[in-house]
């Protein structure tokens, strides 16, 4: 990589909380300053350096047919295009649409719905690109983030846990929610990263880090149906911030089906 | 022949979320302004419906990376109005203190990462850094404060998951809040510094005449609670806000423009807004240090918008200070406990960036039947246009680029949560 590789962040339908997860890096912002050249961010700065680029960060998910060429464009210029959190990695909440009528949605928010141009879905970016690295949460940890860019730099793959939440919850010693509480937990079925933090506040995962490798939520999800939580609430829990996610998506939808 | 000129920002940065700026002069005259929002629509108020009350909160948070903690609270808010539920005092201080902690975060971000760039010359903080280290550094160290005490009581800052119809999952524990202390004293100065650094600024002249509007509350600063007042006279109960405002769909934009009836007027919400009605309820470190820098009379210039969220910063920081000192024990209860029924509640609560008002109706089935939510930002769109109409013959003169730059200032006068609105901006301007 150059020796002051070029980064640029690029925005599609999403909260903005992921990108504002490298602002919220407040000791380290101003070392990743000077160590890459924050070439295209348009949250942070007015000045934008044309392509390409050697780390692209993008957040949200695509929604529109103009999305899908801009992130056909953006990978273009990008050596690494890194997707970050729950939009980019699996359509985000936004993703909800895709179990709707579109037209009945945007009908229901707004006057004159001729306005508007969509999708009929929210997808991931991996939907229409290649994408080297999905770094995902909802939202993104800043740890996770300064790895992933710093493993880049380094010019290594980068890595993160893949297991599940369970493993953050018996490291902080969090008595399990599931099994002492009854809760209708996701975190045997959800990758770890963002620190265990809902059984540590007496409520229930639900899945901001997505599947985890080799996850089996339609399993999880039979247990919890056996001791007798409704149907309707386990598809809710599935189908969330990353309920487009193809391990949650199958199984909300054998669920729902049934 | 007329001459027509346009000029147009294809991408609004600093500000977050999407838009564009489009203006057309025909013969030398402002002829056509256009804030064009194209961040794409969510639908958040269609997906909303069958959801389970208990969801709402971690939903609605997703509307907005850097203010969830006001669409966390508008929304169990106007929900335990629906299910008829009284929280406790000590829950509404926590609440309160939650809060404080965003708009420490929120505006600490905006006045020197994203505003204080524009008055100061520089296309970024990062750039500002290379000669104003100080006060970059000072900037970023608040704004982690506030993200702190967000983490502390929310589990996180971005996207809290502590927060819950009827308080919090487990209260936060005294030890871990007593420990922000001494960085909350240094907040307090920072922002009373801070409040230093903008006051003395060069301001645009920009006169307008903002019909201004937020909530009031008899004893405290707006954040969870009040009436909805204007300066032209209305003081409402926000049960009545839909009454008085509504909501129109424009072509250029996904976000829907705000107006006042029974005229139709736009109208401004957000820290001048609430400076102005609310400067008697600030703590009294702000309006001591607001009378210290000259600006305790009406401010109505919305340049100096980033001189009233100075103002709040200290007030927000001073109240959590005496918040966190009076939380010696936890609550013995964190939630109260409900059972989900058919009902219908409404609020509105302080988003940093203004009135935030949220509408649930719950069905017989216990889900929600009916979502609607009002952002600050669309309630500004129809404002922020009507301030580029007054503003541009003072930038008329300049080169395109900078004449786009100048106008950029004045929508992030507004610190616009574009993302919020999309139900937001292109400096497209022909000449």
């Amino acid at each position: 990589m150059a020796a002051r590789p070029k980064l640029a962040v690029f925005k599609f339908a999403s909260c903005d909380g992921c990108q504002l997860t490298l602002l919220n890096c407040e000791n380290e912002l101003l070392a990743v300053a000077s160590a890459v050249e924050i070439a295209y961010f348009l949250e942070a700065r007015t000045q934008q350096l044309d392509g390409p680029y050697d780390i692209g960060l993008v957040e949200g998910s695509v929604t529109t047919a103009h999305d899908i060429q801009r992130i056909k464009e953006a990978r273009k210029q990008c050596r690494y295009l890194i997707a970050l959190g729950a939009c980019a990695t699996a359509g985000g909440i936004q993703a909800l649409r895709n179990w709707a009528d579109v037209a009945e949605f945007t009908r229901c928010v707004y006057a004159h719905p001729e306005y508007i141009e969509t999708l009929a879905t929210s997808t991931s970016i991996a939907d229409h690109v290649v994408v080297d690295f999905e770094l995902r949460g909802c939202p993104i940890s800043h740890q996770q983030l300064l790895d992933v860019v710093s493993s880049l730099l380094r010019g290594k793959k980068p890595a993160v846990a893949s297991y599940s939440v369970c493993m953050e919850c018996k490291r902080r010693q969090t008595v399990c929610v599931s099994v002492a509480r009854g809760m209708p937990c996701l975190g045997p079925a959800t990758q770890a990263g963002c620190g265990a933090i809902c059984p540590a506040f007496a409520r229930a995962c639900f899945g901001c880090y997505g599947p985890k490798e080799q996850a089996n939520p339609m399993s999880l999800m039979r247990f919890y149906f056996d001791r007798g939580i409704g149907r309707g609430t386990l598809v809710r829990l599935a189908r969330n911030f990353n309920g487009n996610a193809p391990e949650f998506r199958d199984a909300s939808n054998v669920l729902s089906s049934q | 022949m007329s001459a027509k000129r346009t000029f147009e920002v294809k991408a609004l940065s600093r500000v977050e979320g999407e838009g564009a700026l489009y203006v057309r002069l025909l013969d030398g005259a402002v002829d056509h302004v256009e804030l064009n929002i194209y961040e794409p629509p969510r639908f958040f108020e269609s997906f909303l419906r069958g959801r389970s009350v208990e969801e709402v909160p971690d939903i609605t948070a997703r509307i907005c990376g850097i203010c969830p903690v006001a669409y966390q609270m508008s929304s169990c808010h106007a929900l335990e109005k629906a299910l008829g539920l009284q929280v406790p005092d000590e829950i509404r201080a926590l609440r309160r203190l939650l809060y404080c902690g965003e708009w420490i975060e929120s505006h600490a971000l905006h006045i020197y990462l994203l505003h204080l760039p524009d008055f100061l010359g520089y296309e970024s903080a990062l750039s500002m850094a290379n000669d104003h280290a100080d006060a970059v550094q000072r900037g970023l160290r608040l704004k982690k404060i506030g993200n702190d005490l967000l983490a502390r009581i929310g589990g996180r800052a971005v996207h809290p998951v502590n927060v819950t119809v009827g308080g919090f999952y487990r209260a936060p524990r005294v030890r871990d809040l007593q420990e922000l202390l001494p960085d909350i004293e240094w907040a307090l100065q920072a922002s009373i510094e801070t409040l230093r650094l903008v006051a003395r600024l060069d301001f645009p002249p920009l006169d307008r005449d903002y019909d201004f509007v937020s909530l009031r509350h008899p004893r405290e600063y707006p954040m969870n609670a009040g009436d909805v007042v204007t300066a032209s006279g209305l003081e409402i109960p926000v049960e009545e806000y839909e009454q008085h405002f509504q909501e129109r769909h424009v072509r250029q934009s996904t976000a829907l423009h705000s107006v006042l009836l029974p005229d139709e007027r736009c109208y401004l919400v957000g820290p001048l807004a609430r400076f102005n009605h609310c400067y008697e309820q600030l703590s009294p470190i702000a309006k001591r240090e607001a009378e210290r820098c000259g600006v305790d009379g009406a401010m109505e210039n919305n340049f100096r918008s980033i001189v009233a969220r100075a103002v709040e910063l200290i007030t927000a920081c001073d109240e959590a200070r005496e918040l966190i000192r009076q939380y010696t024990r936890e609550p013995a209860v964190s939630r109260v406990p409900f059972t989900p029924r058919a009902g219908e509640g409404c609020h509105a609560t302080e988003a940093p960036r203004g009135l935030l008002y949220h509408r649930y109706r719950i069905g017989d089935d216990g889900l929600i039947a009916e979502a609607k939510i009002t952002p600050p930002t669309s309630q500004n769109q129809g404002q922020i246009e009507d301030d580029l109409r007054a503003f541009v013959p003072q930038v008329l003169d300049l080169d395109d680029t900078t004449a786009a730059r100048r106008c950029e200032h004045l929508i992030r006068n507004y610190d616009p949560c574009i993302s919020c609105a999309t139900h937001f901006l292109r400096w497209i301007v022909e000449r």
